[in-house]
């Protein structure tokens, strides 16, 4: 592949929940900044921008990423989810987001799409994680307004349900 | 906080950046998982001229074991190698350190030989790496080459590679029957830098202790297979010896308290 | 008094929040996905990387010659554009939003740019040339007191702005005939609970009518409004405020966006579009604000049977480098409630403010609280160690006793209603106290560090909108008494009956439209589903006043009520309309499952929407006196909260909950780690409007506190250097380090407030740092302990002596470098095979240093023995440009000189001195040398842990070559092991490397 410049902007495309998306960025723009001004997104949010607080986790095919430590040229061809993707087209919640209303695993709800994006991954690395595994897990994630509980509660929940149906 | 600007090239081999390299020099960086390297660009505290992406090489993406060791290559992902069957038999030490390396998400995308490029003396894997004298493989447009990991990280942030050198692998050594492999860090939150972070393997005649996170780069010391107050006397003068520094997170007498400490903990579960 | 309400469907009920859905499938529109008007520009700013410095020129013409840039505004712009803002003290302390004069503290903005994007504004900010004199900086607030510090405002003369001394009861006479008197100093550190979204302005300046309308996830008080206003020159009513529904939390902090609003606006009106700015993480936590770091110091008249007959405070707040409004309201909003959930009637109090090189401080989650609970909650603990006494046998001795209540505290808040011994027997029996004491015996026979604390707390909330007026004596006070707290809220049905709610309590996440749909759908007789509830403000549209917004547990006790008020107005004028149809009177109608019906004869019923509706459709049919169509404004003041009295009490707030919590603790003797094994937390918030939210309340307080009391603080360096610039230096707890602590309830409703709830979102971060600081000093058996209890604090406190190095064993390390990492100090020596009067020249020779100096692109010599250099440093990755200046003193060739100066480029800047002796020796010159180097900047406040080592080689690289220079070529050679990489030996010689 050529190189790009850094001065210019370059097309890129790729999937982006289901659908093809394209539009033409500089190298040095972040993903987060590409779906937010871009493709006007309103689902992946800024925490820090340094890769810490996880609030801008996203799914680049199917691995749980850092939408802020990836530049948008980087996912030219790939397959990315946010959180727009988890509910049905009617907007019916799916059993992730049900069981965080349920639990009151959200306050403000900024930290809450990359969670529930970690959580869709990390559930299908490892379908029934303990408690703890679980906080580890969450570890990757700084949320200021819950405590984590509600969303541990909500997550076991899940691990139930899925259980009970499989 | 948003990045300068620089040039990218996504690689499709290693001859393509190899090619960049030579072609740009000083200026070039190789990104791999970009966990570390992101950040400092998005802080402004690097100003590469070019970035060549290696995270799609396919031939860079793999773990193989190759003789007495297993190699990884540089596009391999963490969390790839955490997910090997055979890791906790191959190289237990590892095994027990990647957990402690960032986090769920950050793993998924980070690198094995990332962290060995990036060389900060805090981090776990270097640490395996020196501990199993482990070596790296370094490719440039005129040859290969093969360094030992103490030949390889030379200090804070620095290493032996020439700006015209890609990392293409590092070779764990292969665990050997009749030694005992621990790990151990002291992080305040799950998935920090380690303050102090400590390794040891031992054998009937031999105990290897590593330590990061207090001198510029993982530090080993070796000793026989000495118990009780010997024992406690080597850990105090090691820890003398590495002295530590004061910064936000901890004093210097801290981390020497917890080589002393932590160190004796890895080497007792290590002998079980 | 207020009249109690029967229990309804809905209020009181865990439902659901009608928030979730959209915020959980990504919908929800935060402030920076708010649409933006085409053309509109982005701002980025310059920040001082010096704590404390005049700023002697600022060049801005290569910065506005670069792609994209449309203005860039200096301080000096902005004292020609807008007013000063008004502060709360009566002090000359001018504050801007950009740095006026001088820059007083690490972060404070000195040029703003305004570009086509967020990227090329940053790119232009590395072009904007600063030239600053450093001046010394002053951090700690008790020194900064003394005669001699470094002061912040040269017109004010002083560091201390404010002192108030007040006296209740006889304080001198209860101590005086103590049986003990048990003092304790009690430091609080500065925190901040960060909320997860940063702050967002988007400004746009309307010519025409020389107005700005503003949008931004501010969070009130509206006090700030009118300061905003005054700061920009035009009428209140020209400034436009709205704020958007979903804010990304706010904990206090979004308060202070004001100065960036003004700034915004200022930008806008300069660039002729409208100008978007969004704060980064590093601009968060260097600059937004901070929770004032105090130092109490604390004593308690006692009896021998643990009875407190008075308090005396000592407390210092330190407000950083401006007193921004509503500033200094942590010192005084909790001045009722100077004696906590005691019974104590003599207390003496003095309160000082301090300004010195932080950040400013601000409005936080707890407000004052945390500072003081942690004082009075330690004390009661080290009056129970020093009598011998049970701790909580001493907290029961003392509490408020039940059947006292309204209670007027000796400061003179108003406690409502509680029944504290009770809530305390409870907690005790179903938390279990008695078997935590059995864990705690069993794991101190093993051998463990472990340990128990108690706290109670009373809480606060809706503040006393005239609290602030106490810091004026008596008398000035008289001529304008300040009290009272008005909420609003609008209760709309529309032609349709259907009914939508607007309210001026601007949620950060709490779930108030949840609350409010709970309210009003029990009144009107509807579900909560069947209720719209907005929560953006428009100040050109809604009602406000300057109480308005989202801040000291306003909500449940104040805003509710205004829509219940609303609410009612509603029932009864639907009421009056159903009644004719009906032909039942107003009064005997009741409203449910959506109809209108005679209480005695449920057949005869409206649908509530037809009813409502008619309202609009047919206003001929109304009665007589009845406006038409159904659009109904709750307002309420309570009247309990009157300006303070001429004896300087207050009643600071509302309502006043109970909290009491006890905790076991164990600590890892090996890594001083601290581990909790039990936590229990009893509240009293009065009735509670839905105990799911409530619950998440504290939830959310108890994670905040764990991080205030083992993980969280700004850290600065003795120079001012901030050192706490990332989410990986600024430690907030994350899943694995909150434990889920067992929520106890009572619920006692407050007799001021019609629903009969109080306040539950701060409690937490007021008890369980004191709670957890007890339970720490009981496991080590200390006195005292500050936080954040940090493992590497903790683990000193455990072993008091460390093992001392092997006697002429083993090799022994350098000593480590002294202060917290910023501030390096180093010295070497070396032989050089050259005359001193050979290696006095090179160092005065411009051509030959230029060579060597790594990375330099240019050397001049700017006077006698002064140069400037333009050079390139790093370490690995990380590297950046630099202006350097080196001036050479005391000058004694060729046996030594002295030199010093400094680096600053956009990385941050650095300053050093350093020392060089040469002394002839066999075959050439023997030279020692010492250096100090502080680094601040960006640098600093990223390096923590990122980029440590690095920062400290890349700022010191120049000074040490420099050094190594002057030892000619061969120094290297001659004295490095070989092998050695340049990159070791520097580190080598800062201490680092081995």
């Amino acid at each position: 592949m050529s190189e790009l410049s850094g001065t210019a902007r370059h097309n890129i495309s790729f999937t982006l929940n289901g659908e093809t998306v394209s539009g033409s960025a500089e190298p040095r723009m972040l993903l987060t900044d590409f779906l937010n001004y871009e493709l006007g997104l309103t689902g992946n949010h800024v925490g820090c921008e340094h890769g810490v607080c996880g609030a801008c986790t996203l799914l680049i095919d199917d691995n749980p990423e850092r939408g802020c430590l990836t530049f948008a040229v980087q996912v030219d061809g790939r397959d990315v989810k946010t959180v727009e993707s988890l509910a049905g087209r009617e907007g019916d919640l799916n059993d992730l987001q049900l069981a965080f209303r349920k639990h009151h695993a959200l306050q403000c709800g900024y930290c809450t799409p990359g969670v529930l994006m970690s959580l869709t991954a990390y559930l299908e690395h490892t379908p029934e994680p303990n408690e703890e595994e679980l906080r580890d897990m969450l570890s990757g994630h700084i949320c200021r307004c819950t405590g984590y509980v509600g969303m541990v509660k909500a997550a076991l929940d899940v691990v139930e349900q899925r259980k009970a149906k499989a | 906080m948003k990045p300068k600007a620089f040039d990218y090239m996504r690689a499709n081999s290693v001859d393509e950046a190899v090619a960049g390299l030579a072609k740009t020099g000083e200026g070039a960086r190789i990104l791999a998982g970009g966990q570390s390297m992101v950040p400092i660009l998005n802080f402004r505290l690097a100003d590469p001229e070019l970035l060549i992406d290696i995270s799609r090489i396919k031939e860079l993406d793999y773990i193989k074991i190759d003789g007495n060791a297993v190699q990884i290559g540089a596009a391999t992902r963490q969390a790839k190698v955490m997910a090997w069957p055979e890791l906790a038999d191959r190289i237990p030490l590892l095994a027990k350190a990647l957990p402690h390396v960032g986090h769920f998400q950050t793993r998924s995308r980070g690198t094995i030989c990332g962290s060995l490029a990036h060389a900060d003396p805090s981090s776990e894997i270097p640490l395996c790496l020196a501990m199993l004298d482990g070596e790296v493989i370094l490719k440039s447009a005129s040859g290969e080459r093969r360094l030992a990991a103490a030949d390889f990280q030379t200090g804070m942030l620095s290493t032996a590679k020439r700006d015209d050198e890609m990392l293409v692998a590092a070779r764990f050594p292969i665990a050997e029957a009749g030694t005992g492999y621990a790990f151990d860090e002291m992080a305040q939150r799950r998935g920090d830098f380690a303050i102090v972070a400590v390794a040891a393997t031992v054998s009937a005649s031999k105990i290897r202790l590593g330590v990061g996170g207090v001198a510029d780069k993982p530090t080993i010391v070796e000793w026989g297979n000495i118990a009780g107050d010997e024992l406690d006397d080597a850990l105090n003068a090691f820890a003398w010896e590495l002295g530590g520094y004061d910064d936000v997170h901890a004093t210097a007498r801290y981390r020497r308290e917890l080589v002393r400490r932590l160190g004796r903990r890895v080497i007792e579960e290590a002998r079980t | 008094m207020a009249d109690q309400i029967d229990t309804k469907p809905y209020v009181g009920q865990s439902i659901e929040r009608v928030e979730d859905g959209i915020l959980l499938t990504g919908r929800a529109r935060f402030s920076d996905h708010q649409p933006t008007v085409t053309g509109t520009l982005h701002a980025a700013m310059l920040r001082s990387p010096h704590a404390h410095a005049e700023i002697v020129s600022i060049d801005k013409s290569k910065a506005l010659a670069m792609p994209g840039v449309s203005a860039v505004l200096t301080g000096q712009d902005l004292t020609e554009m807008a007013s000063a803002f008004l502060i709360v003290i009566k002090q000359p302390m001018q504050h801007y939003s950009l740095a006026v004069g001088k820059a007083r503290y690490v972060g404070e903005p000195v040029a703003v740019v305004v570009a086509t994007d967020r990227y090329k504004a940053e790119d232009a900010l590395d072009a904007i040339e600063v030239e600053y004199r450093v001046l010394d900086a002053i951090v700690d607030p008790q020194k900064a007191t003394k005669p001699g510090a470094p002061i912040l405002y040269e017109e004010v003369g002083d560091n201390v702005v404010s002192t108030r001394e007040f006296s209740y009861g006889e304080p001198d006479k209860a101590f005086a005939e103590a049986d003990r008197v048990i003092k304790l100093t009690a430091p609080y550190p500065r925190n901040s609970q960060t909320p997860m979204e940063g702050f967002v302005v988007n400004a746009d300046y309307i010519a025409d009518t020389d107005s700005y309308d503003v949008a931004s996830n501010y969070q009130g008080p509206f006090t700030s409004h009118p300061v905003m206003a005054l700061a920009l020159g035009v009428p209140s009513s020209r400034l436009r405020m709205r704020v958007p529904a979903f804010s990304g939390g706010g904990f206090g902090v979004k308060v202070q966006i004001f100065p960036y609003v003004v700034l915004m606006c200022l930008c806008s009106k300069v660039a002729g579009h409208p100008v978007k700015w969004v704060e980064d993480r590093l601009e968060h936590l260097s600059a937004a604000a901070a929770a004032p770091n105090r130092v109490t110091e604390i004593e308690a008249a006692v009896k021998n049977d643990g009875t407190v007959t008075a308090f005396r405070f000592d407390q210092l707040d330190d407000y950083g480098a401006y007193l921004r409004a509503p500033m200094p309201g942590p010192l005084y909003r909790m001045h009722g409630t100077l004696t906590g959930a005691y019974h104590i009637e003599n207390l003496a109090v003095r309160n000082r403010v301090v300004m010195t090189n932080k950040c400013p401080s601000g409005m936080i989650r707890g407000f004052g609280g945390p500072q003081m609970y942690f004082a009075i909650e330690r004390l009661m603990h080290r009056v129970a160690v020093e009598l011998g006494l049970d701790p909580l046998d001493v907290i029961r001795k003392n509490l408020v006793p039940a059947g006292s209540f309204p209670y007027r505290a000796a400061a003179g808040a108003l406690f409502d209603s509680g029944d504290y011994q009770t809530a305390v027997e409870r907690a005790v029996n179903e938390g279990g106290l008695e078997d935590l004491k059995r864990r705690r015996d069993a794991a101190r026979a093993d051998g463990k560090l472990y340990g128990i604390g108690y706290s109670v707390v009373v809480e606060p909330a809706q503040s006393n909108m005239g609290y602030l007026s106490n810091i004026l004596p008596a008398e000035e006070r008289r001529k304008n008494p300040k009290g009272g707290a008005v909420s609003n809220a609008t209760v709309n049905v529309d032609p349709l009956g259907t009914v939508s709610v607007t309210a001026d309590s601007l949620p950060q996440g709490q779930g108030h439209a949840t609350v409010l749909s709970q309210i009003v759908a029990d009144e009107l007789g509807l579900t909560p589903a069947d209720i719209s509830v907005n929560m953006e403000l428009d100040t050109q549209k809604d009602a406000w006043s300057i109480a308005t917004g989202n801040y000291s547990a306003r909500f449940s006790s104040s805003t509710t009520v205004a829509a219940h008020k609303a609410a009612v107005k509603v029932r009864n004028k639907v009421a009056r309309i159903a009644s004719v149809t009906l032909n039942v009177p107003a009064d005997q109608l009741e409203f449910a499952d959506g109809k209108i019906f005679a209480a005695n004869n449920p057949e005869n019923s409206l649908k509530f929407y037809r009813v409502a509706g008619s309202a609009h459709w047919t206003p001929g049919s109304l009665p007589d006196d009845m406006d038409p169509g159904i659009r109904e404004t709750g307002t309420w003041s309570p009247p309990e909260l009157e300006p303070p009295n001429d004896q300087d009490q207050i009643n600071t707030s509302l309502t006043y909950g109970f909290v009491f919590d006890y905790c076991g603790v164990e600590i890892d003797r090996d890594t001083g780690q601290v581990h909790i094994d039990k936590y229990v937390t009893m509240h009293d918030s009065g009735t509670l409007l839905n105990p799911l939210l409530a619950d998440g309340q504290v939830y959310g307080a108890f994670s905040w506190a764990i991080g205030c009391a083992l993980f969280e603080e700004f850290a600065y360096g003795d120079d001012g250097s901030f050192l706490s610039g990332t989410f990986a230096d600024y430690l907030c707890p994350t899943a694995p380090e909150v434990p889920e602590p067992l929520i106890l309830h009572m619920e006692t409703p407050s007799i001021f407030t019609p629903l009969g709830a109080k306040g539950i979102g701060e409690g937490n971060v007021m008890s369980t740092p004191a709670c957890l600081g007890n339970a720490v000093c009981d496991a080590l058996d200390i006195e005292t302990v500050s936080l954040p209890m940090t493992p590497s604090k903790i683990s000193a406190l455990i072993h008091a002596e460390e093992t001392p190095p092997p006697a002429g064993g083993a090799k022994q390390a350098a000593p480590a470098p002294a202060g917290t990492g910023r501030v390096i100090k180093g010295s070497g020596e070396t032989t050089v095979p050259a005359a001193p009067d050979e290696v006095w020249r090179t160092l005065l020779d411009p051509d030959k240093l230029a060579a060597v100096i790594p990375g330099c692109h240019s050397l001049d010599k700017v006077g006698d023995d002064s140069y400037r250099a333009d050079v390139s440093l790093g370490v690995g990755v990380v590297r950046g440009r630099f202006r350097a200046s080196v001036d050479m003193s005391d000058m004694d060739p060729p046996n030594s000189v002295r030199l010093s100066g400094g680096v600053q480029g956009p990385l941050g800047a650095s300053k050093g001195a350093g020392n060089v002796r040469l002394k002839a020796v066999d075959g050439g010159t023997h030279v020692t040398y010492d250096y100090t180097v502080e680094i601040s900047g960006k640098v600093a406040a990223v390096g923590g842990r990122m980029l440590e080592g690095a920062a400290r080689i890349v700022i010191g690289q120049f000074f040490q070559r420099l050094v190594s220079q002057v030892g000619g070529k061969t120094a290297a050679a001659g004295t490095s092991p070989a092998g050695e990489t340049l990159w070791q030996r520097i580190l080598r010689a800062f201490g680092i490397g081995r």
